[in-house]
């Protein structure tokens, strides 16, 4: 059922991360995430060259609902973000893993990434979270 | 276990997703709800309201009125005509509000109370606690559905899924008035600032209806557009903007309470003592200046960071493309206040609901 990328690393927060050949990482959220968010209707970002320790808030998600932190993944350094989110924040649910892109992040240890979720074991933690 | 309405089937159906709301599983929406929000300002949708609840008044000749005029802190005797409604608020003895409704007289000695869902059971055990010395029956209708079909082509398209005896009459309804046959009964009532009917009906019947509806073109529209629509139009939500301990003076409510020299209500003295010593606090609408969202009790604040009072509801204004709120703060707020969101104050603009009705945006963005 779920739309889950297969050359993207997973959180158990719902996040997703793209690991760029020159060595950044981009993080949004999934496709389960925006769906269970609702209608987004705004997007807080973080400042570019914020340094963000790994569990601490990167952006803030806001639906018609409710607000909902965005956790760094990882240690890291916010190198770029999505600017178009502030006018477009229904990217999120057009296109989690395209244009709803949230920040691009340098890994203060690329070695944290490997504790992250392959596709199929997020596929799996998903169909846990539903029994 | 959840409560269902005799339309469960139905919302999923059309793809509803469905959501605990005061312990019956509602739809929340059927895909998107600024969509749903959008259709009910622009076209027509139908929403399942059947958790609420009906209950009927009846007596001896003179006595339901008479019940009435105890009960309600608005005046029941503004129904002037058979099927003509009165929005009220029903006080505790402190002047704190129990819950609002709406009354209909619906000629003689026959009247009907629609109230919350969410506090249906403390309604009837206060009801019923207040109905001593007065020879009248209260009946909860559990059995009666109800659809409530709302936006600027509602009741063109609604007309359809009415008995034939009714159309005619519910075309001719004023706003606040009903017309019934059977036990259908139809209400050119609501809670989104748009035009349309509230239509109670039997549950065994409600399927039917509701099929017509959507083949009449309206679209289904879950209880999340609906709040968002009650926002924009400055409508109280019992629990979030009022409860027992908020007077109706304090709730934007004031204009209910009638305070003629001939009847005593429930709360009158308490109501009359808050208005005898000024009214500190108030109900107001906040439209957000800058991005963002406000919510529910978030801080209000001066600008010079005193606690002016909180957000009751907050969202996100579709037809505003603004977040606004309504908050009770301090009555000399004045004109512009700020929010605490997060780590941050973000400045709003007091300004009197509604902030859209019937389609027509009222505040200046």
């Amino acid at each position: 059922m779920n739309n889950i990328p297969g050359d993207l690393k997973y959180t158990d927060e719902h996040e997703w991360l793209r690991l760029e050949d020159d060595g950044s990482v981009v993080v949004g959220i999934t496709a389960h995430a925006q769906e269970a968010l609702g209608d987004l209707v705004f997007v807080e970002l973080p400042e570019v060259g914020q340094e963000i320790d790994a569990g601490d808030g990167i952006a803030v998600v806001e639906s018609v609902k409710a607000a909902s932190d965005v956790y760094a993944p990882i240690n890291c350094t916010v190198s770029a973000i999505n600017d178009a989110l502030a006018d477009t924040p229904e990217s999120i649910n057009e296109d989690p893993y395209g244009e709803g892109w949230i920040a691009r992040i340098t890994p203060g240890d690329r070695g944290d990434l490997n504790a992250l979720m392959s596709a199929d074991a997020y596929q799996e933690f998903l169909e846990n979270l539903d029994d | 276990m959840l409560k269902k309405t005799a339309l469960h089937a139905a919302h999923i159906e059309a793809g509803g997703k469905l959501v605990d709301f005061g312990g019956w599983e509602m739809p929340l929406h059927y895909g998107s709800q600024l969509e749903e929000h959008h259709v009910v300002r622009q076209a027509a949708g139908v929403f399942d309201v059947s958790h609420m609840t009906v209950v009927d008044i009846e007596g001896e000749a003179g006595e339901p009125r008479r019940y009435l005029r105890h009960l309600l802190a608005n005046d029941i005797d503004k129904a002037k005509t058979p099927g003509q409604a009165v929005y009220t608020c029903m006080l505790n003895e402190a002047g704190g509000v129990v819950d609002d409704l709406i009354a209909y007289w619906r000629g003689g000695d026959h009247y009907r109370l629609v109230v919350n869902a969410a506090t249906r059971d403390k309604d009837l055990a206060w009801m019923a606690s207040q109905a001593e010395g007065f020879n009248i029956a209260l009946t909860e209708r559990p059995q009666l559905a109800m659809l409530a079909v709302q936006g600027p082509e509602a009741r063109s398209h609604a007309e359809a899924i009415l008995p034939e005896s009714l159309r005619a009459p519910a075309q001719a309804l004023k706003p606040f008035h009903a017309a019934e046959a059977g036990d259908w009964f139809v209400a050119r009532t609501g809670y989104t600032g748009e035009d349309g009917w509230e239509v109670i009906l039997p549950e065994a019947e409600v399927a039917a209806a509701w099929a017509a509806a959507l083949g009449a073109g309206i679209r289904p529209c879950g209880l999340g557009a609906r709040d968002t629509l009650r926002l924009e139009a400055g409508l109280n939500l019992y629990g979030s903007d009022m409860d027992e301990s908020t007077p109706p003076d304090t709730s934007n409510l004031g204009w209910t309470l009638a305070l003629g020299e001939d009847r005593d209500f429930v709360g009158r003295a308490a109501v009359e003592a808050v208005r005898g010593q000024g009214i500190a606090r108030k109900l107001t609408g906040l439209l957000l200046e800058s991005r963002g969202v406000l919510r529910d009790h978030q801080e209000v604040v001066s600008a010079s960071g005193e606690p002016l009072g909180e957000i009751t509801s907050g969202g996100y204004g579709p037809t505003l493309e603004r977040s606004i709120a309504l908050a009770r703060i301090a009555s000399d707020a004045g004109d512009t206040v700020h929010v605490k969101v997060r780590n941050k104050l973000l400045t709003a603009r007091v300004v009197p609901p509604p902030f859209v009705r019937r389609g027509t945006i009222k505040v200046e963005i």
